[in-house]
């Protein structure tokens, strides 16, 4: 999983902001709620993006924006360098696919497993009746569903092999990025590692990227190449999956980190003094939106803004850090 | 302090079906003290939150179980009548739910809630339950308890809502206390913080303490005891040392081999997986129910399997003894 340097990435989201106005009651003024506060992210071809945060932080939000769900306040998504406008959905869709969370809900009950895999193929109006049976046989064996199965109906399906049709409808339109939200909390463990050999996999044979989201820590340092660490709207750290995991900046990022439980029974349950609760976004902290809950918060925090800090191919938004005088490395502020 | 609160022996649940009988539950023992926790883990249909909802005595009438010992207390819970059962459920044992908003009245307040779970229980007037409210909702981590009495269950996060199903849970100073998944729903940074104020209160108020849970991870960190069921039966069981050292079962090995455990397992080698899926349960079950996914399976597992044991406490259920040997 080597980080070649100079590449265009297949996927750039620039300064990336979404705000909701939201109802406070009958006859007051809706209040601005930012759900995403200049998010801009480069994904490489076969890069594994984590995404992590608790929930509210904009991750699925993010996820809507690429799937052409919703549109942008302001900012730019850029496919292959080509700039993605309201109007070009289709397109988007043609090359973004997305992989849910709960397979229970995301498959039509009254379909058969045929229709449902076909049925990206027939809205793109890709191919015939032949050509895309053709093409669900080779999905339905690429994510290992026997080949009787594509007359079944998700009634007759496990939760992990429900998992697998989402997985076939989303590859079978051959997509560049597929968007997993979450593909792996709504099943037991031992169908988990099934999915996520899975998805190792496809990545490896088709030449996938995949921006991961989820909150199990563990899954993303084991599947991503690169994590983004998401707090209130905003990107507050992203590095390299490795330099992440071992040397974590962001005392949110930190946090995050501890709160992943190894199966070792000689630890006890971490204590994260992360003692406020998660702030309510229409009325954001003021400085660092973290610093509530910060445990190194100094006065600075909580008045201004924190500084955007680049080392090489990771970033910091944080106070403790300043960059050094040859912009390479973070140092201690 | 070491008196034996909880003692069940041979318990069943079985399903009526249109299909036949299914045994969700299959014969299995367990003992708790107080001061113990002991983790009930297993995956979707093992039949743990039945065994759970068995004790606290919360399952249907068409469910039938049945025990050769059941005893909360030195009491048969067998034999006792439905009201002497509501008597003591949410007095000396209670339970806190998985999901937090469904498990919370969304009409009431969170004050009439607490207090509700008192007056149920004891003769004290709303004003003494309201201030036993308060005072608890303070000890589970809720600041301004005061006015979050007046609030409703909308107004609160989920993590908030389940520091109130504990405190509820805590009303009437319970003895033992079954939480089923209660931190499943919420976010992992509030995972962590309600599982610290579960393992803090038990030690505090000196509970018995039973998780059930699917998330291995929680389970070694919190559980004195943990009983590791596969399809309606302890396939093993142990001190968390024990379990986790020398894990013993197939099946909780595959289980352990299947999650991914940073700094332990390499990112992007493939993680372990149990093949296959959980049989029926359905009409007569025999032998080992999990040897058609287990690859040391040989026609043997289809008879009676022994409950062999390991060391101390460490017992497991496997044709195969050889397997602690290999682990040492």
């Amino acid at each position: 999983m080597s980080e070649p340097k100079a590449r265009e990435p297949v996927l750039e989201l620039t300064g990336i902001t979404k705000t909701y106005q939201v109802k406070q009651g009958m006859f007051a003024k809706p209040k601005p709620l930012q759900a995403l506060g200049g998010v801009s992210l480069r994904l490489h071809k076969k890069d594994v993006l984590g995404l992590v945060g608790e929930s509210g932080c904009g991750k699925s939000t993010l996820a809507k924006i690429l799937l052409g769900l919703e549109n942008p306040t302001s900012g730019e998504v850029l496919v292959d360098g080509k700039l993605i406008g309201p109007a070009d959905r289709q397109l988007l869709a043609r090359r973004i696919q997305p992989i849910f969370q709960d397979p229970y809900s995301s498959l039509n009950p009254r379909k058969s497993i045929e229709e449902i895999v076909s049925l990206p193929l027939v809205v793109h109006k890709i191919g015939d009746s032949v050509s895309r049976q053709k093409a669900v046989t080779k999905m339905l064996d690429l994510v290992g569903l026997p080949a009787r199965s594509r007359r079944g109906y998700p009634g007759q399906l496990s939760g992990g092999q429900r998992q697998r049709v989402a997985i076939a409808r989303a590859l079978v339109i051959n997509p560049e990025i597929v968007i997993c939200d979450e593909p792996t909390s709504a099943l037991d463990v031992s169908i988990q590692s099934q999915i996520l050999n899975l998805l190792a996999d496809l990545r490896e044979e088709l030449g996938l990227t995949y921006l991961f989201i989820s909150h199990n820590l563990a899954v993303v340092e084991h599947l991503a190449t690169r994590v983004a660490v998401m707090y209130l709207g905003r990107i507050v750290e992203e590095a390299l999956a490795g330099d992440l995991f071992a040397g974590p900046r962001h005392p949110y990022t930190k946090a995050l980190l501890d709160s992943v439980l190894t199966p070792d029974p000689s630890l006890s349950v971490p204590d994260l003094h992360l003692g406020a609760q998660y702030p309510n976004p229409i009325s954001p902290p003021s400085g660092c939106h973290f610093h509530p809950r910060c445990a190194a918060a100094r006065d600075i925090c909580s008045t201004t803004p924190p500084p955007h800090l680049q080392s090489g191919t990771s970033h910091v938004d944080c106070h403790l850090f300043r960059e050094s005088a040859d912009g390479r490395s973070l140092l201690p502020a | 302090m070491s008196e034996t609160i909880l003692n069940v022996q041979g318990l069943t649940v079985d399903i009526p079906l249109a299909a036949g009988t299914l045994q969700a539950v299959r014969g299995i023992d367990f003992e708790l003290k107080r001061g113990e926790t002991l983790c009930i883990v297993g995956e979707s249909g093992s039949g743990k939150s039945l065994t759970s909802l068995a004790v606290i005595g919360l399952l249907g009438k068409r469910l039938k179980v049945g025990a050769s010992k059941l005893e909360f207390e030195g009491r048969d819970l067998r034999s006792l009548t439905r009201k002497q059962m509501q008597a003591l459920r949410g007095d000396r044992m209670a339970m806190i739910f998985q999901e937090p908003m469904t498990s919370l009245n969304p009409a009431y307040t969170i004050g009439d809630q607490l207090a509700e779970a008192l007056q149920l229980h004891r003769k004290v007037s709303k004003a003494e339950a309201m201030a036993r409210a308060a005072d608890l909702l303070g000890k589970v981590g809720i600041t301004a308890a005061e006015s979050r009495l007046q609030q409703y269950p909308h107004q609160l996060s989920g993590g908030l809502r389940q520091r109130v199903m504990i405190a509820m849970a805590l009303m009437c100073e319970p003895d033992l206390i079954i939480a089923d998944e209660p931190t499943t729903a919420l976010d992992v940074t509030i995972q962590a913080q309600i599982l610290r104020l579960l393992a803090d209160l038990k030690r505090e108020m000196n509970l018995a303490l039973i998780l059930v849970t699917h998330d291995l991870g929680v389970v070694a960190r919190i559980a004195d005891k943990v009983a590791v069921m596969y399809a309606g039966e302890i396939v093993e069981s142990g001190t968390a040392k024990e379990i986790f050292d020398a894990p013993s079962h197939p099946y909780t090995r595959g289980l352990l081999d299947c999650i991914p455990v940073p700094g332990k397992t390499r990112p992007g080698e493939p993680l372990g997986s149990i093949p296959g899926i959980v049989p029926s349960l359905i009409g007569d079950v025999s032998g080992c129910a999990f040897r058609s996914r287990c690859v040391l399976a040989r026609e043997t597992c289809s008879g009676r399997i022994p409950k062999r044991s390991a060391s101390g406490e460490h017992t497991y259920r496997c044709i195969q003894e050889t397997l602690v040997s290999e682990v040492a």
